[in-house]
């Protein structure tokens, strides 16, 4: 077994094994927070439809909801109302136990390799803890996978002894190899500088051309959001939900010449619009709570 | 360590380490030998106490000629090894089992609670009388005070974990056996041996309480002993003899600690 | 832990009155449990007699003896005589600590010329100073005090050096940029980003001091009263159920005073409050 699209025997697999698909369906989806019985809504009636192998992102200023929405699409919460369907099975409603699985995996937002393991015991975790491969081929894949990256030679090291650009690569290695259908990502990128930022993107896009896997993307950086994705999503601040949808109409695969194409700046100028408005609209909410 | 001794010759740090416990020494004998200042007089001084110590005949029967001297020290080491393994294995143990399991934690954290703040010195009298021998209630009161200490700083250290290490472990598909094996203990370690090496600390604190209240032979017993036969030399030496295995004994469980926690040694420069 | 992080409140519409929640939740009620079922189970060892443990005296005598205790003076002389042992010991200890700490930490030559005896002495259980501390000082009390000093002191030193080497460099340059004097640095700055550390040596060393207090008036009993004494002369009298007493009173005592120095750490550091 290899990691599609990465491996010799690319493309799409027959069997009950196969790992196609990714198509997720949020409907009408409620998150309800209740600390000492406040309540505070996080997502109301969010409804998203995401076809498998999209590349979708979603922006939003800070604190609006879009990771409770992440959070309850990974299984790590549960939902108030609504339901989500993963190729048509539901894998989150009211009521059912919470579940995440390693059929969508997150990046999270400040990195989460094991720092007590070394990255190549951090790459075959999954394999090893979910018994599907040989410990010795789970070995072979993760070099593999680092070698077809350029980052061979670092399987000993721990993540403290490497940039926190080349932690991130490895995580999304790691998540990789379990050939999920979805990734989840978590503004994963943040706190990254500039330039590594852009090292990142391509490395992302890269990706994603030889993958095709489903994606779902969280960052509050606009220009980041269009270069990468099919689909821009703007939520609106607290509750959260589709607020502006952009369709992207760049052509793949892109580089960073995109960033300056003039369909680009327009998509930025419609999005710019609507995030600065739930952006006024969380401030004005952020000084309400104070006063 | 690899330091050369060239370089610690050239370091001022040595050099007033060695200027600080000379002036240290002088002054004592000063107090003691020289001015002979009231209540000082009775304090045994350092010529005393270094030429016993190495004396092969010493005047008070103890030196490092003596087997007297190694039987003191074979008997508390032995007791402090004893108490600290018990209490590594049970402390640890109970410490991750209350860290895991919100349900266990509710039902047996209260009773550790109560039981804590009791000084382990306080249990003397009830293990001496209740334990069939002595050498048993030594070692449970050593045990005790290690046990705590462990115990809070593995639960502590469970609790430090950052949440996001579980869900990356959740999502990649661990059972929570596996969270435990390759979450829970690797996350816990550095805790783990904060609470060792305190352990360690209190360990000898109560067996030198121990031994001085109940128990035959050892170190503890050594020092009230000769205060009881006024041999005030050997209090001194049997005191800088625990300091030293003290003091040996934290670098042993600090030694251990890396060894086993390589990732934490091999930072990436200072706080990267 | 692990298993209750994804746990979500399963009911989020619940609403009940919220001292009644925080007493009487289901987490509580469970330490109940064990505390109860642990006092049955010490009635029962005792009441079958099992091997070793049937010599601990009863929780009923146990009970008995703790009522009898707290409706007499004697009894409360004994904390008394305790609390002062510890306050005047500790207090002395933080006293001359917490300013050799700062010059310690503050100044390289002070630290390169004391910081070694530390190192020396600091291994030497407190307790193994008790034999010399007899012979050196004239009075029991005197002694007691002694030796209470020498528990947290080291702790409060170490630690306030420590913390005067972790204060950080950019929050004294930002002072002195706004124009402090370094007088003020010290007072401003540096006295309050040690706070911290001087409440963490304190508690930590707290917990040595009553230890050392117990042993300490464990082995003069003879002439000085306090809690360990009352358990010491329990114990040579063989009145179990009193020494299971003098352990409750003493765990009591330290609990109390470890809470107290949090309430004054409370104070002291209104900025480090959780919201």
């Amino acid at each position: 077994m290899s990691v599609r699209g990465l491996g010799p025997d690319a493309g799409p697999k027959a069997g009950p094994d196969a790992k196609a698909g990714g198509d997720i369906s949020i409907r009408e989806v409620t998150k309800i927070y209740d600390p000492d019985g406040i309540h505070v809504v996080a997502v109301e009636r969010c409804s998203l439809e995401i076809a498998a192998g999209e590349f979708l992102v979603v922006v939003g200023p800070s604190g609006c909801g879009k990771t409770s929405l992440l959070n309850v699409l990974a299984g790590f919460e549960d939902l108030t109302d609504g339901e989500i369907l993963l190729d048509g099975k539901p894998i989150a409603a009211p009521g059912r136990p919470v579940e995440p699985g390693s059929d969508r995996i997150v990046v999270f937002q400040n990195g989460a390799l094991f720092p007590w393991k070394t990255v190549l015991e951090n790459i075959v975790y999954g394999p090893m803890v979910q018994r599907r491969r040989e410990l010795g081929r789970a070995r072979q894949a993760a070099r593999n996978l680092l070698a077809q990256v350029g980052l061979e030679g670092i399987e000993g090291s721990y993540p403290a002894e490497l940039s926190s650009g080349v932690q991130r690569r490895v995580e999304i290695l790691r998540a990789l190899i379990n050939e999920p259908r979805v990734m989840l990502l978590d503004e994963p990128f943040r706190g990254l500088d500039a330039v590594a930022k852009s090292v990142m993107h391509q490395f992302l896009l890269d990706l994603f051309e030889r993958t095709r896997l489903t994606m779902f993307f969280i960052t509050h950086d606009l220009d980041e959001a269009i270069f990468l994705g099919d689909r821009v999503v703007v939520m609106t601040t607290r509750p959260c939900c589709p607020k502006l949808v952009l369709q992207v109409n760049l052509p793949r695969p892109r580089d960073h010449r995109a960033l300056g194409d003039t369909r680009f700046l327009e998509l930025k100028r419609a999005a710019l619009e609507a995030v600065h408005e739930e952006a006024l609209k969380a401030f004005r909410a952020g000084e309400r709570e104070l006063a | 360590m690899g330091i050369s001794f060239k370089r610690w010759v050239t370091n001022p740090d040595s050099w007033g380490a060695v200027a600080s416990i000379f002036g240290f020494v002088l002054l004592w004998y000063v107090l003691t030998a020289v001015l002979r200042l009231p209540r000082f007089d009775k304090l045994p001084d350092p010529v005393a106490v270094v030429t016993a110590w190495l004396s092969p005949n010493p005047p008070d029967g103890l030196s490092i000629f003596t087997s007297v001297y190694y039987m003191d020290i074979l008997y508390s080491v032995v007791r402090v090894l004893v108490s600290f393994a018990l209490a590594t294995v049970l402390g640890v143990g109970l410490g991750l089992l209350l860290g895991w399991s919100r349900v266990f934690f509710d039902y047996a954290f209260p009773l550790v609670e109560t039981l804590r703040p009791i000084p382990p010195i306080a249990w003397i009298p009830l293990a001496v009388l209740v334990l069939p021998t002595t050498e048993m209630g030594v070692i449970f009161i050593t045990f005790i005070a290690a046990f705590f200490a462990t115990v809070l700083n593995t639960l502590l250290g469970v609790q430090s974990i950052d949440q996001v290490y579980f869900r990356a472990a959740k999502c990649l598909g661990s059972r929570p056996w596996d969270v435990f094996r390759h979450v829970v203990i690797p996350g816990s370690l550095p805790a783990i041996f904060t609470g060792l090496q305190v352990a360690m600390g209190v360990a000898w604190i109560s067996l030198v309480a121990g031994e001085m209240i109940s128990g035959q032979a050892g170190l503890g017993y050594l020092i009230y002993e000769d205060y009881s036969n006024l041999q005030f030399v050997n209090i001194v030496i049997g005191m800088l003899t625990l300091g030293l295995l003290g003091y040996g004994s934290s670098a042993l469980v600090r030694l251990a600690g890396k060894r086993l926690m390589t990732w934490e040694s091999r930072r990436r420069g200072v706080g990267a | 832990m692990a298993s209750g992080i994804l746990t979500a409140p399963s009911n989020p519409r619940r609403k009940a009155h919220p001292w009644l929640r925080q007493s009487f939740n289901r987490h509580t009620l469970r330490g109940a449990v064990t505390l109860v079922v642990f006092v049955i189970l010490w009635a029962l060892v005792v009441a079958f007699k099992v091997p070793y443990l049937r010599l601990l005296p009863p929780p009923r005598d146990v009970a008995v003896s703790l009522l009898q205790s707290v409706a007499s003076a004697g009894y409360w002389a004994n904390w008394w005589i305790s609390m002062v042992h510890i306050a005047v010991g500790f207090v002395a200890a933080v006293v001359v600590g917490v300013p050799l700490g700062l010059a310690m930490g503050i100044n390289r030559t002070v630290r390169r010329f004391v910081f070694p005896i530390f190192e020396v002495l600091r291994p030497v259980p407190p307790i193994a100073w008790i034999p010399l501390a007899i012979i050196f000082w004239p009075t029991v009390s005197l002694t007691i005090y002694f030796l209470v000093f020498t528990g947290p002191f080291f702790i409060i030193v170490l630690n306030v050096m420590d913390g005067v080497r972790e204060v950080s460099q950019n929050h004294v340059r930002a002072a002195l940029s706004l124009g402090a004097k370094p007088r003020d640095v010290f007072w401003r700055i540096m006295l309050p980003a040690t706070l911290p550390y001087v409440m963490t040596g304190m508690a930590v060393g707290m917990g040595v001091t009553w230890n050392v207090l117990i042993a300490a008036e464990m082995v003069t009993s003879a002439t000085e009263s306090g809690l360990g004494s009352m358990t010491w002369t329990a114990y040579t009298n063989g009145i179990l159920p009193v020494i299971v007493v003098g352990m409750l009173s003493i765990g009591v005592a330290g609990y109390l005073s470890s809470a107290l120095l949090r309430l004054l750490g409370e104070r002291l550091m209104p900025w480090q409050r959780r919201i």
